[in-house]
């Protein structure tokens, strides 16, 4: 069995551009990125079974028929998406009414803690922070310019 | 006995809709849910003593032959994580109730707590049981869609936030493992796992590479691997006590879970042996120096659970069998440890107001139970011996020095200066919040947004009104950390049978054929 190539460049399209919207920092953009995965990867099922005529004992020969399996998956991933659409929507909406839009936050304890870092200060009094505290900060310092990268993206 | 197998999936599921019909009813849904749990523990430990007196118990679902239909396999491993995850579960939701009742909530929208929380019982239980790849996928997403709606309960601002980065990472890791499934499926035409671990073997190498590496990127984000572990520290500490507790107990292990599973029956020989155990000593290293940095109990103890994740990748890494059994011992202390420990910092916050280390101090003498309930899983969770954490962790030592190569001694070292800096975390919150003289005063004004951060997680104004009369902790709250605690205390007592139990498990995973067997009795098709 060989793919057919419009199934797998479609796939391609789908999956770069919700990659794309997935990387942006307001939440209805995400949730477009996110189905728009979810329908690269549903395209992406159906490819991997024979296409033929409907499954019906009788109405075919059984080596012309379609693969029912990939199918009966898509419809399962898909009633997941909607759900997971719904629920988004609901996170994106609530975002909005409490603080006027839906831009994904950072983590508030982490900047605190990567602040008191760039002051070179140690999370709380006590007094025997040595050495061990300087890599994670650095780590996360790195993780938090590559998350910066990201919204500019 | 087969008909038990079932079971775990579907009386959480029943209970759920039951719990949704009494929505108005607090105390019958408490009730039910009490009742489900309890008989879903009887269960559990019923199909341990049948899967390790008869070998793997398999139930074809809704009558199709196997790889026709769905399976459900309870083997060894299966039902020990059954049986823990169950117990664990109960005694989080004896907790929750003690929460409840202690803050009155008796009609709040958190109705929804009873049946979301028997969902994502159900969810779990699904993903041990399943004997197919995308049912694997459908446990997983009950669990995870269960997950999502009680890490936001409530819907305060702290929680959106941290919710939105909880789904969109795990609703991406669910995508991954989607088109691993749709390739897995191209390329072989089944998606029984007995039936996989037959045709995956016939593949050409590059194909098989690339599908293991999917599943493995899906399962590592699940399970909070190091380059993929950044989104849990970020949403777990916001959510109620209970539910992070619960959370941290069960749904990175079934993250380890799926791992452990996919590269013994799928996968095995080994291939990416060198990549996990890579990720492995960054997952500890990276994680405890995370958690050394950190100000506030929560946060420390999210970043102590990556931090572990990384000596169970250890143990399946070395592919050997005393390194597999070491891997499912340490799974099953941890899942009772993190759990504990959580549910003591919930207890810290009710007691203090606040988990911020800075804030607290003297709990040590306020409550000295509290302490006790601490301290004990503390030492467990760092490795002091006799605690089943030093246990778990020698067998994992063992397992590397008997390996002897250069990664296999690097992770040795890794390990023991994990453990050594667990130590002196746990030691720090020992010293901060519970030994030094009690703090003076309540948060100062410059303090109030991240006072307002760590106490809108939990009931808003309550925490501080407990904290300031210094009320007494509840008493349905203190019981199931006891119980809790003493587990893990137990699972010392009886960590020479549940070695044994776990290295027959291992054994098991290793010579595949009496999963293989069990699900085809005639042979693979």
């Amino acid at each position: 069995m060989s793919p057919n190539l419009t199934y797998v460049i479609v796939v391609g399209v789908l999956v770069a551009a919700g990659v794309t919207l997935l990387l942006e920092r307001s939440l209805t953009r995400v949730l477009m990125g996110v189905i728009l995965l979810g329908n690269g990867a549903n395209l992406l099922l159906l490819t991997g079974g024979r296409a033929g005529a409907p499954p019906i004992v009788g109405s075919a020969p059984q080596e012309e028929m379609s693969d029912p399996l990939p199918q009966a998956m898509i419809l399962t991933a898909i009633v997941i998406t909607l759900g997971m659409t719904a629920f988004l929507l609901a996170l994106a909406y609530r975002s909005w009414h409490l603080n006027g839009h839906d831009e994904v936050q950072d983590d508030v304890e982490d900047r605190r803690i990567m602040d008191l870092a760039d002051r070179d200060e140690v999370p709380d009094d006590d007094v025997d922070g040595d050495d061990d505290e300087e890599s994670p900060t650095t780590d996360e310092r790195q993780l938090s310019t590559t998350a910066k990268g990201g919204r500019a993206g | 006995m087969t008909f038990l197998v079932p079971l775990p999936v579907v009386m959480p599921l029943l209970g759920a809709a039951l719990t949704l019909l009494l929505l108005g009813r607090p105390r019958a849904q408490r009730w039910v849910s009490l009742t489900v749990l309890t008989a879903t523990v009887a269960v559990a430990a019923m199909l341990l003593i049948q899967s390790s007196l008869h070998g793997p118990l398999v139930v074809e679902v809704g009558g199709w032959v196997a790889p026709l239909g769905i399976v459900l396999v309870a083997d060894q491993l299966a039902a020990l994580m059954l049986v823990v995850s169950a117990a664990v579960t109960l005694c989080v939701l004896v907790y929750s109730i003690g929460q409840g009742m202690a803050d009155g909530d008796e009609e709040t929208p958190l109705s929804v707590y009873h049946p979301t929380y028997l969902v994502l019982t159900a969810g779990v239980c699904n993903a041990f049981l399943s004997g197919d790849l995308f049912n694997l996928y459908v446990g997983f997403e009950i669990l995870l869609v269960a997950s999502y709606v009680l890490l936001t309960l409530g819907s305060t601002e702290t929680r959106i936030r941290a919710g939105t980065t909880y789904v969109v990472v795990s609703l991406l890791s669910s995508v991954i493992f989607l088109v691993a499934i749709g390739l897995v499926y191209a390329s072989t035409g089944t998606l029984n796992l007995a039936q996989l671990a037959d045709r995956l073997d016939a593949l050409p190498d590059d194909i098989r590479l690339l599908l293991q590496g999917m599943l493995l990127l899906a399962f590592g984000i699940k399970a909070a691997v190091f380059p993929l572990s950044a989104w849990l520290p970020d949403s777990y500490p916001t959510a109620p006590a209970p539910v992070t507790a619960v959370f941290a107990g069960l749904l990175t292990k079934v993250g380890v879970y799926a791992i452990i599973r996919t590269e013994t029956l799928l996968f095995p020989g080994g291939r990416v042996a060198t990549l996990m155990l890579v990720t492995a000593v960054l997952t500890m290293v990276v994680g405890i120096l995370g958690a050394v940095a950190q100000s506030d109990i929560k946060r420390l103890l999210s970043f102590t659970l990556i931090s572990h994740i990384g000596y169970m990748l250890f143990g399946v890494g070395l592919t050997s069998s005393l390194g597999l059994s070491a891997a499912i011992f340490y799974v099953v202390h941890h899942i009772t440890i993190q759990t504990t420990l959580f549910l003591a910092a919930g207890l810290v916050e009710r007691r203090g107001g606040t988990t911020a280390m800075d804030r607290l101090g003297g709990l040590a003498r306020l409550s000295p139970i509290l302490a006790v309930l601490f301290f004990v899983p503390a030492l467990n969770l760092a490795g002091i011996p006799p605690f089943s954490g030093f246990l778990g962790k020698l067998g994992l030592v063992q397992a590397g020095i008997d390996d002897g190569g250069a990664l296999a001694w690097i992770l040795v070292a890794g390990g023991l200066v994990t453990s050594l800096l667990t130590l002196y975390a746990v030691a720090r919150v020992w010293n901060l919040a519970f030994w030094r003289a009690p703090h003076p005063e309540m948060p100062a004004a410059d303090d109030a947004e991240q006072a307002a951060r760590t106490e809108g997680a939990v009931q808003p104004q309550q925490s501080l009104a407990t904290a300031q009369t210094g009320a007494v902790l509840p008493g349905l709250m203190i019981a199931p950390t006891v119980a809790l605690v003493v587990f893990g205390l137990v699972l010392t007592l009886v960590a020479g049978p549940l070695f044994d139990l776990s290295s027959d498990a291992a054994n098991d995973l290793l010579q595949r054929t009496p999963y293989v067997d069990a699900v085809f009795p005639g042979g693979a098709p």
